[in-house]
């Protein structure tokens, strides 16, 4: 703010920038108008579909993002109308979603544990309204509310198989952003992964941030301090880890920024993504992209307000799993060529023998059905 | 809320008897005030125009807008609603495209600007007074009832920050204060299984005691070692909000054979009961609100407590003098400051919440501050500050659901409007008509102003 008063020192370049000003407005502003009355988008259904997110915001790069991504290419795709509503504070989850329900939603989707009894309580006084909740589960059914829940630790399990086995130095690291069952399933997959690997194949691989038994590891206490991530990766980088997970959204990027100054100044180093294919969505850090643990939680949403748009509402929890392509590893894109084609058929037996059942990836916080 | 004008108005100031200060001391005492003992920056607000703070000025907004700068208030409103326009304008997507062909057709360029910014408005003011879209008589009155019981939490911290105001205490330790009462009271709620009316009774007093307990701990040490209550009620925030994150990861705080860092449900006998019935959110909280605002206007203006504050917050050396006890005061009114937060704190848990979560407290404890500030820390003008916020508050979320404004916008567009309410002198200055100026610098530049004050 300071900066950009001293750059304007005196009233004659004040002119100056008026003018520039002028200039562009008046060079973007000679388009022609648009026909009158040209605008209405034909086939547009009156179906409306609304979401309200938790204090995180729409752009968590975590469970509330992809929702509503989800949401808005239900928009596109299917033609829908879309509300949404961002809570700044727990204390808004009440009014915005009775808000929704007044402003005539036929689905409302909810995400997180935390809009669990705001989404009861509203679901049960409209029963005639249909919700949906990502990433949470009711020990009671409601008869109107569609849990949207993944079993991550499937797909977690891969990635800890294929961290320790790509690890040079034998240590791998994981942390976590607040200890809760939507985090720690994440940790507990991982941490099985790489037991397997070491029964499988006799090694000693080590993992730093979480022990499994003990239900206790890394956090850096919220979802937002990318500082906390940084110094704690740098933690596990001088401990000897060389790949490291970290469950905790945005915070993640601190975790990419410590690695890719490892990595720039010539450690060789890798990072594993959650929730979305980090290639893709956190592309700074696509040198030391070793892979993603993917929850499809934009796919599941569309598919989920198309199925209440087409009149096949249930109360079913959809449980995402590697079966349905609800959990998935993501690909390696850049380390492609590192990853070897002995692991790459290691990894597609896991995966098959996890959907046959022969291999069972169990966590304490993993979906009861 | 006139009859209390007119007393307000009406007010005498103390009587020179019971008055121990020289005239001296008095304006010494006043120039004091105007930086609450020097513990604020002189000129964040000029004191000139925040009025109410000075003893014989005690009077509500409502004397300060409508006798002396009625103009101002309307010009202040008037502006903020013009700037925060014209932002929503540029973020409306119809503005945007019209604008690529402004000079084609530019009735719809400002068109659409005036659509963006009227429908906007009309969302607030549906969302926090009346909306005559609702289906049902209820359901037209629901936004008000939505702005009262935001409100609830905003009057009570407030009053609490502006007691500790008026003692010349700059207490931010509110959002501290009221998750200590939340935990305390919570606990309560969820884990003890009383009788109805005891059980609430008893939820009540808890938070109290909680949130005093925090408030008079920074007293205490403010009053024993002399340490600066500004630093301690920072440091008590975040004391009381990892505090409260622990617990919640303890399974005594959690709810059984689940790990979410989440309370039970309180008891149905530990909540508020909702006044106009189940289809309004508002409870009981709000009664207790006024009945807390009556007890502050009372123990500042009637009571002999209430003036040792007073006079404390004027001058402590002077104060001292005349023979009252400092340390006694400071930490009896931030027990006090406490115990009003720890009623919000009660109003979260057992009024609209119903559960212990880490957000429990939202930002209640730092607006609560700005509520204090925009109510000249009387209480009647932080009452009416916190219904004003309430409004925003409420009537945000049909700006945001019914006009898709970005959240953030909202947020920007009512910081512009309170700004301006609560800075005359800005609005008088962009106009041109600034008759204070000279009485204003003379305040500013008051040599008291510039030395270290405070209790102790």
């Amino acid at each position: 703010m300071k900066t950009s008063l001293r750059a304007i020192p005196k009233r004659g370049s004040l002119a100056t920038v008026a003018a520039l000003g002028a200039t562009a407005l008046l060079l973007t502003s000679c388009g022609a108008p648009p026909e009158a009355g040209g605008t209405s988008s034909e086939g547009a259904s009156d179906y409306t579909g609304c979401i309200v997110s938790d204090s995180g915001g729409f752009d968590d790069q975590s469970f509330n993002q992809s929702s509503y991504e989800g949401l808005k290419k239900a928009e596109t795709d299917l033609g829908i109308k879309v509300n949404q509503a961002e809570s700044t504070a727990d204390t808004d989850f009440g009014p915005n979603l009775r808000a929704m329900v007044t402003a005539g939603c036929d689905m409302t989707i909810t995400v997180g544990f935390l809009l669990g009894d705001a989404t009861e309580e509203q679901a049960t006084a409209n029963p005639d309204s249909h919700f949906a909740i990502v990433d949470f589960n009711y020990e009671t059914p409601i008869a109107n509310v569609k849990p949207i829940i993944y079993d991550t630790a499937q797909a977690a399990f891969m990635a800890g198989y294929l961290a320790a086995g790509t690890t040079k130095t034998g240590t791998v690291a994981t942390f976590g952003g607040i200890k809760i069952p939507t985090v720690t399933i994440f940790m507990d997959g991982y941490a099985d992964g790489v037991k397997y690997y070491n029964e499988q194949n006799n090694k000693q691989v080590k993992l730093l941030g979480w022990n499994k038994d003990a239900q206790d590891g890394s956090f850096t206490g919220d979802f937002e301090k990318q500082d906390v991530g940084k110094q704690l990766t740098q933690n596990f980088l001088d401990q000897g880890a060389d790949i490291v997970m970290p469950v905790a959204g945005p915070v993640g990027k601190g975790a990419g920024a410590a690695l890719q100054e490892a990595k720039d100044s010539g450690k060789d180093v890798k990072l594993i993504w959650v929730d979305s294919d980090g290639f893709l969505n956190a592309p700074e850090y696509a040198d030391v992209m070793l892979s993603s643990v993917m929850k499809s939680m934009g796919e599941t949403v569309e598919e989920v307000v198309k199925e209440d748009k087409d009149g096949n509402f249930s109360n079913t929890p959809y449980v995402g799993t590697l079966e349905n392509n609800g959990v998935a590893l993501a690909p390696f894109h850049n380390f492609d060529s590192e990853v070897s084609a002995d692991m790459k058929s290691q990894l597609e037996q896991i995966k098959k023998d996890i959907i046959s059942g022969t291999l069972v990836v169990s966590s304490e916080a993993s979906p009861k059905s | 809320m006139s009859e209390d004008k007119g007393k307000h108005v009406a007010e005498p100031a103390p009587e020179p008897a019971d008055q121990p200060l020289s005239a001296e001391q008095a304006r010494a005492a006043k120039a004091d005030l105007e930086t609450a003992g020097g513990a604020k920056e002189p000129s964040l607000v000029p004191a000139a125009a925040q009025g109410g703070i000075t003893a014989e000025r005690d009077s509500s907004p409502f004397r300060n807008f409508f006798a002396g700068s009625a103009m101002t208030s309307v010009l202040a409103v008037l502006l903020a609603l013009i700037a925060g326009g014209l932002l929503i304008a540029s973020t409306d997507k119809q503005v945007a495209s019209s604008a690529a062909y402004l000079f084609g057709r530019p009735t719809d360029f400002l068109a659409a600007v005036w659509n963006a910014a009227t429908q906007s408005y009309v969302a607030l003011f549906q969302g926090a007074v009346f909306n005559p879209r609702a289906a049902t008589v209820a359901g037209q009155f629901a936004p008000i009832m939505e702005t009262l019981t935001i409100a609830t939490p905003l009057i009570t911290a407030g009053l609490g920050v502006a007691l500790a105001f008026r003692a010349g205490l700059f207490n931010i330790g509110a959002q501290g204060q009221i998750i200590f009462a939340g935990i305390f009271a919570g606990w309560v709620g969820f884990a003890l299984h009383l009788p109805m009316g005891l059980h609430l009774l008893l939820v009540l007093v808890a938070g109290i005691i909680g949130g005093a307990i925090w408030g008079g701990l920074v007293g205490l040490l403010k009053a024993r070692t002399g340490a600066h209550e500004v630093i301690l009620t920072i440091m008590f925030n975040y004391i009381a909000l990892y505090f409260l994150r622990f617990l919640l990861t303890t399974p005594a705080f959690q709810r059984p054979g689940a790990s979410n860092p989440i309370s039970p449900v309180l008891d149905p006998s530990a909540i508020y009961p909702q006044i106009f019935g189940s289809q309004y959110r508002l409870h009981l909280g709000f009664i207790l609100a006024i009945a807390a605002t009556v007890l502050v206007w009372w123990l500042l203006n009637r009571s002999t407590l209430g003036f040792e504050f007073r006079a404390v917050g004027a001058n402590p050396k002077a104060a001292q003098t005349a023979g009252i006890n400092v340390s006694r005061a400071t930490i009896l009114v931030m027990a006090m400051a406490g115990g009003l937060a720890g009623m919000a704190g009660v109003a979260q848990v057992a009024g609209t919440e119903k559960v212990l979560t880490e957000g429990v407290a939202a930002s209640f404890g730092f607006d609560a501050i700005t509520v204090a500030l925009l109510g000249r820390s009387s209480p009647w003008g932080t009452f009416a500050a916190g219904i004003l916020f309430g409004a925003f508050r409420a009537g945000a979320v049909q700006m945001q659901v019914q006009t898709g404004t970005p959240i953030d916008i909202v947020l920007v567009v009512q910081s512009l409007i309170v700004l301006f309410i609560a800075a005359p002198p800005l609005v008088r200055a962009i106009f041109g008509l600034n008759p204070r100026r000279k009485k204003m610098a003379t305040a500013a530049t008051s040599p008291k102003a510039a030395l270290p004050g405070g209790a102790a």
